[in-house]
């Protein structure tokens, strides 16, 4: 019996069962973690000794009769999610050798749960990437075909979970980041309504974007995760008072009369025609199941990417102000004055992404740029938030494919920086808006992954869910 | 009438690029100690995106609020009262250089 290519609620059941305990599930990962990560570069670091430790726990926690839903099964982390005494790298050199000294909020969930931690994932560095190849340390590659990029910038957690290293991983998404490697990987991924699910103790790229999320084999194990990681935190003051998400309601249902909203904008030239075609088939197979399907017009779709391209960058280079070769990392010639030390530290040490990065977000906010930027920016966030909230009066959700490209090849894009961001065409709305939104597998093109996205409104992750759970199974 | 906002032509009297001189006058601000040739990469990146901005600047934002969160919540505020937190020592632990449970700067101050 295989344990490393089931979903994470069979693994579960399996454990409940006595059929498997936690220690040979965990073994079993690590196994194959041993076997294939240098090929997938999908874990910057294990920690087999911890995870051990973990699963002895959640075998006692399933033998006392105490396990929760998902006691006993490995979890990766991408490695921008402080883990208390594990190491933390956000995947550049500034941080190596840094280790949280304490847990994130969703750390301290996924252990009171009782899931076993196999490791922290690659990512591109901050999470500043569609590809992973903008890891300072290894690029991440796709299981489906190791020439290929898993897209980013979660692209270790998706390889974990595709390649069969993982049955569940936790990304962050603040352009797209949970949901195009899902695409690219053919799995799903899912981005909770802003503040669900905590952020205490992520480390932050663009606080009014990022978003923590589940990546996994199928909807039920993301619904499952995602009910045991969101509500409400103490710890961090962009979390929303809303309860945990709720499973209650997840089977398949009808999708008789459900309406869904196709904004054209998803669906023009410059979309990849395999890609259209899987969408497209799976438009065709909801509405012989009852989906009524409505055409949309949403012009500020055009323009989220340019917009998302001042606020992260904006964000980000206020948030990684705090990189100064001081308080963590190494520090590059400490002999030199105060901040002629923390520019070459910076210089030196942050990657080129990061370094273009900053200095976006640097120029946008400087004096004599800031309304004209960043001030127009969020005017343009607040017309996406007006088109989509007259949109979500008429439709339930708004689909649309998730990447306009399936996987490419490693190195394929990287001399053309602007099509690596245009990669989060489809996805950036739901971070602009906060909303909820999830990419589930809707066929191949050349026998490549495509994924589709399904948004919903903002709070309405449980309605968004279901729907997901209902349209995965009429896709198969 | 949200469509009408895209109707503009693009404003042709915007200088949208960026000099050498004020990409190095970013990087200082930005703190970022950065080679020649980075700089004149950054230039051409910088100068492909500021050709994009001017798009969303030729919107017409007029009535339109400035979303700086996208969910309308209000920051959460906990009660003020003390709560167990990292200890001195955890929280300089990582320090390239600490002293008496401080962190060590490099000069700021001379004399």
């Amino acid at each position: 019996m295989s344990l490393v290519n089931l979903t994470a609620t069979e693994l579960a059941r399996k454990l409940a069962g006595r059929e498997v305990s936690a220690v040979e599930v965990a073994n079993a990962h690590l196994e194959a973690i041993a076997t294939k990560n240098a090929d997938y570069g999908a874990f910057l670091h294990v920690c087999k000794a911890e995870a051990l430790e973990m699963a002895a726990i959640a075998q006692a926690k399933i033998d006392e009769g105490t396990a929760g839903p998902l006691t006993g099964v490995p979890i990766a982390l991408k490695d921008n999610i402080s883990t208390l005494g594990i190491p933390t790298t956000c995947a550049s050199r500034i941080l190596e050798g840094y280790i949280p000294p304490y847990d994130a909020t969703i750390v301290k969930k996924i252990k009171d749960s009782g899931m076993v931690l196999l490791g922290k994932t690659n990512l591109d560095e901050f999470a500043m990437g569609t590809s992973t190849e903008n890891s300072a340390f290894f690029p991440s590659r796709n299981p489906v075909d190791i020439t290929r990029s898993p897209g980013g910038s979660s692209g270790g957690s998706a390889a974990a979970v595709a390649g069969n290293l993982s049955p569940l991983a936790l990304g962050s998404d603040t352009g797209g980041s949970i949901r195009q490697p899902a695409a690219l990987c053919g799995i799903v991924g899912f981005k909770p309504t802003y503040g669900r699910c905590s952020r205490y103790g992520l480390i932050a790229f663009a606080s009014s974007l990022d978003q923590i999320g589940p990546l996994t084999r199928n909807v039920e194990d993301a619904a499952v995760l995602s009910s045991l990681l969101t509500g409400p935190d103490v710890n961090e003051n962009t979390s929303i008072p809303m309860d945990p998400i709720s499973i209650a309601n997840l089977k398949s249902g009808s999708l008789r009369g459900v309406k869904v909203g196709l904004p054209k904008q998803f669906f023009g030239d410059s979309m990849d025609a395999g890609v259209l075609a899987a969408v497209n088939a799976s438009i065709g197979k909801l509405q012989a199941e009852g989906v009524e399907f409505v055409e949309l017009d949403l012009p500020s779709i055009q323009y989220g990417v340019t917009t998302y391209y001042i606020i992260a960058p904006a964000e980000a280079s206020s948030n990684l102000g705090r990189f100064d070769g001081i308080r963590y990392g190494p520090q590059i010639e400490a002999k030199l004055g105060h901040i002629e030390m923390v520019e070459r530290t910076r210089g030196q040490l942050f990657g080129h992404e990061v370094k273009a990065r900053i200095m976006i977000g640097t120029y946008a906010l400087s004096a004599g740029y800031y309304d004209a930027f960043y001030v127009k920016a969020i005017q343009v966030r607040d017309l996406m938030r007006l088109e989509f909230a007259s949109a979500f009066e008429s439709v339930d959700f708004v689909l649309g494919p998730t990447s306009p490209i399936p996987a490419f090849k490693l190195g394929e894009l990287s001399g053309d920086p602007m099509a690596l961001k245009l990669l989060d065409f489809c996805t950036i709305p739901a971070n602009l808006l906060g909303a909820p939104a999830i990419s589930i597998p809707c066929g191949l093109t050349n026998g490549l992954p495509v994924g589709l996205h399904l948004q919903a409104d903002v709070g309405q992750d449980d309605k968004l869910l279901q729907f997901a759970y209902s349209v995965e199974s009429v896709l198969g | 009438m949200l469509r009408t906002r895209f109707a503009q032509p693009v404003l042709e009297s915007l200088e949208m690029s960026i000099s050498i001189d004020e990409v190095r006058h970013v990087a200082r601000l930005a703190r970022l100690e950065l080679e020649e040739v980075e700089l004149l990469a950054l230039q051409g990146e910088l100068n492909v995106l500021l050709g994009h901005f001017a798009d969303v600047q030729a919107i017409d934002a007029s009535g339109l609020e400035a979303l700086r969160q996208a969910c309308s919540v209000q920051s959460v505020w906990s009660e003020d009262m003390a709560a167990p937190c990292l200890s001195r020592a955890e929280a300089i632990k990582n320090a390239q250089v600490s002293k008496a449970g401080l962190f060590v700067v490099p000069t700021i101050l001379e004399g």
